[in-house]
């Protein structure tokens, strides 16, 4: 297990640009690792967890802090780096 | 037993948009015993990112991005790219011209497909068998004026580089056999035939597929069909005297009423709360009005004021759409990027004050 959280700020980024942040910065990332993406557009708390579903990533948690939201994830077995 | 050597598993590319088309599609292939993956195309005027920048939080469920909501329908991954800077050559010089607007549908496709075939081409290279074999899209014969007519079919293929691996499943049967048709990878016999603007045969096939619910664009795929957009972008481009866009100019075209009382400026306005929300993160950027003695809308200013008079004027036009509206004074303030305010109190212009051809869009 690798206990390192990556973090990626997408802040102010609108949707879909911070899913396709996220799907570019899990390229760099290895199966098992923990990536914390923080955004202001709540429609990222809809879109990257579905997503992660679709592209076989696990949510571990999402939430809500003042005007911001996140969403902390496991990279799942293909980071789709073949892209 | 003996050692069956296994047949390849063939693998698609499929262009998804969200919409009917390329969901049938899809399913065509799947039903075909093909593996497919999605891409989804960022070009900055699609539909999906202005519906969810300025969404309630309680409106999730309806205005949720409808290519993730159909790749997950379909059981597909689903790739998406930004595309947004390389694709305003697209826009701005589009080799085969526009549509009925400022959609340059057939260069648009084009360019996707090309995309799309250099995806194929890097992953064949990376990963071999792994990588993929072919694209399909959604597309239909004569379904669109402009750029789903049969003529323009065969260009698409040759022009984006794609040639015989770029199969569309709808219609493939009123074109010449692809090469997942020649080689046997896909049954050409259990393909479509579909042309014309006619749904119902779409329609049949989604019912057999036991597709219920999806979503219907209207136009096109993006604002680029849409006449105010595309107005409102034709504007942009008088204004500033010369054909280019930033991506967040054509993120703040799907936004708010915009007026334009003399040429090197146009507000911004609001016209509810999720715009409000919207707008405000463009403080940084542009100089803002809000009204301070009672509630109103946000408005932005592009461009500048020449003179104390065209503040005054745009105050008044914002006073006009606020709920002091009725009053015989209301006082704003006026925010440039870097913070610096100062208020001003004005009487909210008449509305015949404000001209229609002030309207844009
Ligand atoms: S409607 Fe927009 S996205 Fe669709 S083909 Fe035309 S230009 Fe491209």
């Amino acid at each position: 297990m690798n206990d390192t959280v990556h973090e990626l700020d997408v802040r102010r980024l609108l949707c879909p640009m911070p899913v396709i942040k996220t799907q570019n910065r899990i390229r760099t990332l290895a199966t098992g690792d923990t990536l914390k993406v923080v955004c202001t557009d709540p429609g990222a708390l809809n879109d990257i967890p579905a997503w992660c579903r679709i592209n076989g990533h696990e949510v571990l948690e999402t939430g809500e802090q003042g005007n911001e939201v996140f969403v902390v994830l496991r990279v799942g077995e293909d980071n789709g780096a073949l892209f | 037993m003996t050692e069956a050597t296994q047949p390849i598993q063939r693998r698609a590319i499929a262009l998804v948009s969200g919409g009917l088309d390329s969901m049938l599609a899809v399913k065509v292939m799947q039903e075909q015993g093909i593996e497919v993956e999605g891409v989804n195309f960022f070009t900055g005027f699609c539909v999906e990112g202005h519906t969810h920048a300025i969404r309630k939080k309680d409106q999730e469920k309806q205005k949720r991005n409808n290519a993730l909501w159909v790749a997950e329908q379909l059981g597909i991954k689903l790739h998406i790219v930004d595309i947004s800077e390389e694709y305003k050559d697209v826009v701005l010089n589009p080799k085969h011209g526009y549509g009925a607007h400022l959609n340059p549908c057939l260069d648009c496709k084009i360019f996707m497909v090309n995309q799309a075939t250099l995806m194929i081409n890097k992953a064949r290279e990376l990963a071999g068998d792994r990588g993929f074999d072919f694209i399909i899209t959604g597309e239909v014969i004569g379904q669109r004026p402009k750029s789903q007519r049969k003529e323009t079919m065969p260009i698409i293929s040759q022009e984006s580089g794609a040639d015989d691996r770029l199969l569309r499943p709808l219609c493939a049967r009123n074109l010449p056999a692809t090469l997942p048709e020649r080689e046997g990878w896909v049954d050409r016999e259990a393909l479509y035939d579909f042309s014309g603007r006619n749904r119902k045969p779409q329609m049949a096939l989604a019912k057999r597929f036991g597709l219920e619910e999806f979503a219907q664009p209207a136009g096109g795929c993006c604002f680029l069909t849409d006449e105010s957009y595309s107005n409102k972008l034709a504007d942009l481009w008088k204004a500033r005297n010369e054909r280019r866009y930033e991506l967040d100019d054509i993120m703040l075209l799907k936004v708010g009423r915009h007026i334009r009382p003399q040429p090197h400026y146009k507000l911004i306005i609001s016209r509810e709360e999720g715009e409000n929300r919207f707008l405000e993160g463009y403080r940084y950027q542009f100089t803002s009005i809000t009204t301070v003695s009672c509630p109103g809308p946000l408005a932005l200013v592009d461009g500048q004021f020449h003179s104390d008079e065209e503040l005054a004027q745009a105050a008044a036009i914002v006073a006009r759409y606020s709920k002091g509206r009725v009053m015989d004074e209301v006082t704003l303030e006026i925010r440039q990027p870097d913070g610096v305010a100062r208020q001003v109190t004005v009487a909210p212009a008449h509305p015949e004050a404000v001209l229609p051809a002030w309207n844009v869009g």
